[in-house]
């Protein structure tokens, strides 16, 4: 049991009342996840479109186009499935990822360089963490909705051959977050909008090209092999992969969202520091 | 022992190795209007956001309702009110949205917000305007909508850095007459200003900041008698003169003298007394205007510069 609070300093026992109970921080980080979705009530239509877009045009250009020849050529090192088959779970932690990223640059760097709506929302009851974990709130809606539609899309193609892809959803929500989470940490401190696009043509490219959503990491040369497997993407990829095809095991599952925690946890640590550090001056 | 509803102790905010606010103490009672007055840099927008809660202290005592805004920060801004000294609305949003989006960071239910925001769209006269984006509005009209948005939360004390700074003077005068209802209501204020009408028109009590410090504590009344003369004599000279009369106004009696680029300023009982002394010594004044004691004055004898520079 939990002593009432007591008044404290040049307030004890005087007119003052006593403290208020404090609100619990999870109903501060709604309160900020509300202004995002009002914020994407003027957004939503065109992000709608290239959520259905995106997928339509990725599985058919490559699964479908590209697929057609790597099938030709054998598809041993694909685990004897077809392209499509190999590349559409692969695409769904890819695009998990750059939905990710984008909702931890600019919109972060906006609301608190350009329209300062971070710096309205501190005088108000919520904590420079509350918004982190607001906004962090956010992105898992939304990257929930847009890893559902890419399933549906990606099943129609016939790319999904297992019921356990149903649980690649939350771990694309997950890929997708242990990527907002370390780069809004890092966003929420710049002081200009050029070194976000850093993140895209140093990290977000080459993981996108290199993380074992095209072709398998296996083909890469052995010494750059172990780089892949310390990006977050590729235990996404593999994950996704696995669960898609029906093939994971427990102890590789674990392994996988075990790393991809770490990676969230830490950014989330790092964001509420930094956070702090720029809103709080 | 205090019942201050804002107490400052030796309160000290330092950025890096420079110090912004050098060891201020202050006292805020309920339904008191108090006004930082001071030149750019002075400390005053620094102050406000420690009082604010979202800028901790470095060193000092400060309480806001008898609570520590380092600790108890949440429940401190849920009770007040604040206009910052540069728009942070959001742009993309409508007028009406803004005031329901903040009031939403203050837990109020959609019909509370909507039921304060009529009233409070009313009241800066924006109702006409509220479903218009933000981003088209004039500076004048952003201002109103900031000082709305920071009532919607019914707040016990209301910060307002710089209320009117970049408003025409009928914008002014309309926030000016909400400031004083809101007094009125009780609401507590303070506010930091550069305009000395201002002060005058709202501040029960006020604080003149130079760097940092505290550099004289009173109402304005108090100020001006203390700091100034009861009235002014002001002089322009064709600019060839200019320096060589203000020498020679030395010469009359007076218990101080200004020499400013384009002014001379005689502190003096009697200004018409005055303004014949300087006739008889043969100086030949452009214009001469006598003049009642301002708080511009109390500024430039305190921080030895003008209020608006
Ligand atoms: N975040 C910061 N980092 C470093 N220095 C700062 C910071 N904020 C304010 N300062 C410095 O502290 C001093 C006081 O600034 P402050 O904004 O409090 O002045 P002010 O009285 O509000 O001035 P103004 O009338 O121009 O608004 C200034 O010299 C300013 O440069
Ligand atoms: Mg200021």
């Amino acid at each position: 049991m939990a002593a009432p609070a007591q008044p404290r300093g040049p307030a004890a026992g005087l007119a003052w009342p006593a403290r208020p109970d404090p609100v619990p921080a999870w109903n501060f980080a709604v309160r900020q996840l509300r202004f995002w979705l009002t914020d994407y009530r003027r957004t939503w239509r065109g992000s709608i479109i290239s959520t259905v877009l995106n997928p339509l045009l990725y599985l058919g250009a490559m699964g479908l186009g590209l697929g057609t020849l790597v099938d030709q050529h054998g598809t041993a090192s694909l685990g004897r499935v077809s392209y499509l088959i190999f590349l559409a779970p692969g695409l769904l932690a890819a695009s998990a990822m750059g939905t990710g990223v984008g909702e931890s640059t600019y919109p972060v760097f906006g609301s608190v360089k350009w329209n300062k709506t971070y710096q309205a929302a501190v005088s108000s009851p919520l904590r420079p963490a509350d918004l982190f974990h607001g906004h962090l709130l956010f992105v898992a809606l939304k990257l929930t909705m847009t890893s559902a539609v890419f399933l549906a899309v990606a099943a129609m193609f016939g790319a999904i051959t297992s019921p356990l892809a149903i649980a690649a959803l939350p771990v694309a929500v997950l890929t997708g977050l242990a990527f907002t989470a370390p780069i809004e940490a890092w966003t929420v401190t710049r002081t200009k909008d050029t070194s976000l696009a850093v993140v895209y043509r140093f990290g977000m490219i080459p993981l996108f090209l290199f993380s074992g959503t095209f072709f398998p990491v296996t083909q890469l040369p052995v010494w750059i092999r172990p780089i892949a497997y310390l990006t977050p993407l590729w235990h996404g990829v593999a994950l996704c992969r696995d669960l898609c095809l029906g093939i994971a095991t427990l102890p590789s599952a674990l392994l996988h969202v075990g790393y991809l925690l770490v990676v969230l946890g830490a950014g989330i640590i790092a964001g509420d520091r930094s956070y702090t550090r720029r809103l709080y001056v | 022992m205090t019942t201050a509803l804002i107490r400052a102790r030796g309160l000290t905010k330092r950025f890096g190795g420079f110090t912004a606010v050098d060891g201020v103490d202050f006292e805020l009672n309920r339904g008191e209007a108090f006004g930082f007055l001071g030149p750019n840099g002075a400390g005053k927008s620094s102050t406000m956001r420690m009082i604010g809660c979202v800028s901790p202290p470095t060193a000092g005592e400060l309480t806001i309702f008898g609570l520590d805004p380092v600790a108890d920060g949440p429940a401190i801004r849920a009770r007040l009110g604040v206009v910052p000294q540069e728009d942070s609305l959001d742009v993309e949003l409508t007028v009406r949205e803004n005031l329901l989006v903040y009031g939403r960071y203050f837990g109020l239910p959609r019909p509370v917000i909507r039921e304060r925001s009529d009233r409070l769209l009313e009241f800066v006269q924006l109702a006409d305007r509220q479903d218009d984006r933000v981003e088209p509005l004039s500076g004048g009209l952003k201002r109103r909508l900031t000082i709305a948005r920071s009532l919607i939360n019914e707040p016990e004390i209301l910060l307002l850095d710089e209320p009117t700074t970049g408003l025409d003077p009928q914008a002014r005068h309309v926030v000016w007459d909400r400031l004083f209802r809101l007094k009125q209501q009780g609401v507590t204020l303070v506010l930091t200003t550069h305009y000395m009408d201002e002060a005058e028109q709202l501040c029960d009590r006020l604080v003149v900041m130079d760097a940092g410090r505290i550099a004289a504590e009173g109402s304005p009344r108090d100020l001006i008698e203390r700091y100034s003369t009861p009235e002014v004599l002001e002089l322009r000279f064709d600019p060839a003169v200019h320096e060589n009369a203000a020498e020679k106004l030395a010469a009359v009696p007076a218990q101080r003298r200004e020499v400013l680029a384009d002014r001379v300023l005689l502190y003096v009982a009697d200004g018409d007394a005055a303004l014949a002394a300087v006739r008889g010594l043969g100086l030949d004044p452009l214009t001469s205007l006598v003049r009642r004691s301002t708080l511009e004055d109390v500024f430039l004898r305190l921080t030895g510069r003008r209020l608006e520079d």
